[in-house]
């Protein structure tokens, strides 16, 4: 596996695989937005990042000049691999988001909500005698991974498989090609023979659903753009959703006094979740520059990729005040979180129920809770940022 | 005495964040796809002036557009 050498000038060279932007990357954005709206690096063959709310927000709006084929910075350019709509650019762009969006209204989502509640208490039931536990692996991880397995109609208990795919495709394939490519084979293997079962036997979940779905020519999908977004599906749900979880539970472990109130005020928990969401939203995309053009008085050349960091957009303090505090009754907070444009997250409503569930859920059952002093927290690397390694210690300390 | 207000749902602009509906469900209302438009004419009732603004500027696209009449 390539190594990469340590970061020296953050400004001109910056690398969002160094261990320091894994542990802390708020300052590093706070010194990159300070230097320039748009910064560049020669790592990652070429690659511009905006850092302002402004810069990231043109970069998502303009799909002439930039890409979406390629949604993750990497060392390489592997080959496009299609997974629409998230690869997708206009005009096949629209088609394809709007034959999945019926399934993730707040309306449909709604319906899901009983069982990611069930789903929370089942996992708290297997930890709360313990005094304590990795609140990463033993909880946040398993409730959205077991929520889009449901809602696909695949088994919850291949969860494991799950992870260890984004673990590959996500992380270790940001710097070694032939991971990326053996996770994206085996998911392909893997959802081939639930397409061929349904072939045969039709079931009522959403894997069925897009097999039935018709193009705007009135023809089926290929089984490559069902097999796609499926892949999609599976990874966009669940290490993005866990990360944010996990990143609530961390601060709330950290902030008492945020603890109490919502437990003396649980409507305001939904505000809560949308500050949670500005301060630690855990999803950075990435575009591929097409055309030579200019952001933010910068110049953009073709051949680059970009870092679209909407985490760093949310830390703009010239539109969140106070932007590196976390308050949960922030009342204006336009985050772009599940990003901004054509390509905002269609898993947006099915996000902020999980996450408001299992917070909610959590503070019943365990109202006091405190990092464990003994233990180490750890962070995800590269594309999506959250706790992987959370233990915390129940009760007063 | 402040006039009345009215909201209006740029679609150009609306990519489906469901903000205003989770803010201001009386003003505001999702078609099929989730995308908001504004209840009815857009008209605000008096006492929901706040839940308008608040929507307004909670929608990270800026679509939407709130009338002093």
């Amino acid at each position: 596996m390539s190594d990469h050498a340590p970061v020296t000038d953050w400004v001109h060279d910056f690398d969002h695989t160094d261990p320091r932007w894994t542990e802390n990357p708020y300052p590093i954005w706070d010194e990159l937005r300070a230097a320039s709206p748009v910064v560049h690096t020669e790592r990652f063959l070429g690659c511009y990042m905006p850092t302002t709310f402004n810069a990231v927000k043109q970069i998502a709006y303009d799909t002439e000049h930039f890409s979406s084929r390629r949604v993750v910075v990497r060392d390489i350019r592997p080959d496009t691999i299609p997974a629409p709509p998230i690869t997708s650019d206009p005009p096949e762009h629209k088609p394809a988001k709007q034959l999945l969006l019926p399934y993730f209204t707040p309306d449909a989502i709604r319906k899901l909500e009983p069982r990611v509640r069930a789903i929370c208490n089942e996992l708290i039931d297997g930890f709360i005698g313990d005094g304590g536990c990795d609140a990463a692996a033993r909880y946040s991880r398993h409730i959205p991974v077991r929520a889009i397995a449901h809602m696909l109609g695949i088994p919850e208990a291949d969860g494991d498989r799950f992870i260890q795919w984004i673990h590959e495709i996500l992380e270790l394939g940001i710097k070694e090609q032939s991971i990326l490519m053996k996770a994206v084979h085996e998911m392909m293997a893997y959802f081939g023979g639930h397409i061929e079962r349904r072939k045969k036997e039709p079931k009522d979940d959403l894997i069925t659903t897009l097999m039935n779905a018709r193009d705007h020519n009135g023809q089926p999908l290929p089984d490559l753009h069902v097999q796609g977004t499926l892949r999609l599906l599976l990874i966009a749900g669940i290490d993005t959703t866990w990360s944010a979880i996990g990143s609530s539970l961390w601060h709330l472990a950290r902030t008492p006094a945020d603890r109490e109130r919502l437990l003396a005020e649980p409507a305001l928990l939904p505000t809560a979740v949308e500050e949670f969401l500005r301060a630690f939203a855990p999803v950075t995309m990435a575009r591929e520059v097409m055309k030579e053009t200019e952001i933010g008085g910068c110049p953009i050349k073709p051949g680059n990729m970009v870092l679209l960091s909407f985490p760093t957009a949310n830390r703009d303090p010239s539109v969140f005040p106070d932007a590196d505090k976390v308050v949960i009754d922030r009342k204006q907070n336009p985050h772009a979180a599940f990003g901004l444009g054509i390509h905002r997250c269609i898993g947006s409503n099915l996000a902020r129920m999980e996450m408001t569930v299992a917070i909610e859920e959590w503070l019943k059952r365990i109202p006091d809770f405190r990092l464990d002093p003994a233990g180490t927290v750890t962070w995800s690397e590269g594309t999506v940022r959250g706790p992987r390694q959370l233990p915390v210690l129940f009760g007063k300390a | 005495m402040p006039g009345k207000l009215r909201v209006r749902v740029d679609q150009e602009k609306c990519q489906g964040h469901a903000r205003c509906k989770s803010l201001a469900p009386e003003l505001f209302e999702l078609d099929e796809l989730g995308n908001a438009h504004e209840a009815g004419d857009g008209t605000v009732p008096a006492g929901l002036e706040d839940k308008a603004w608040l929507a307004q500027s909670n929608c990270p696209e800026i679509a939407i557009v709130v009338i002093e009449e």
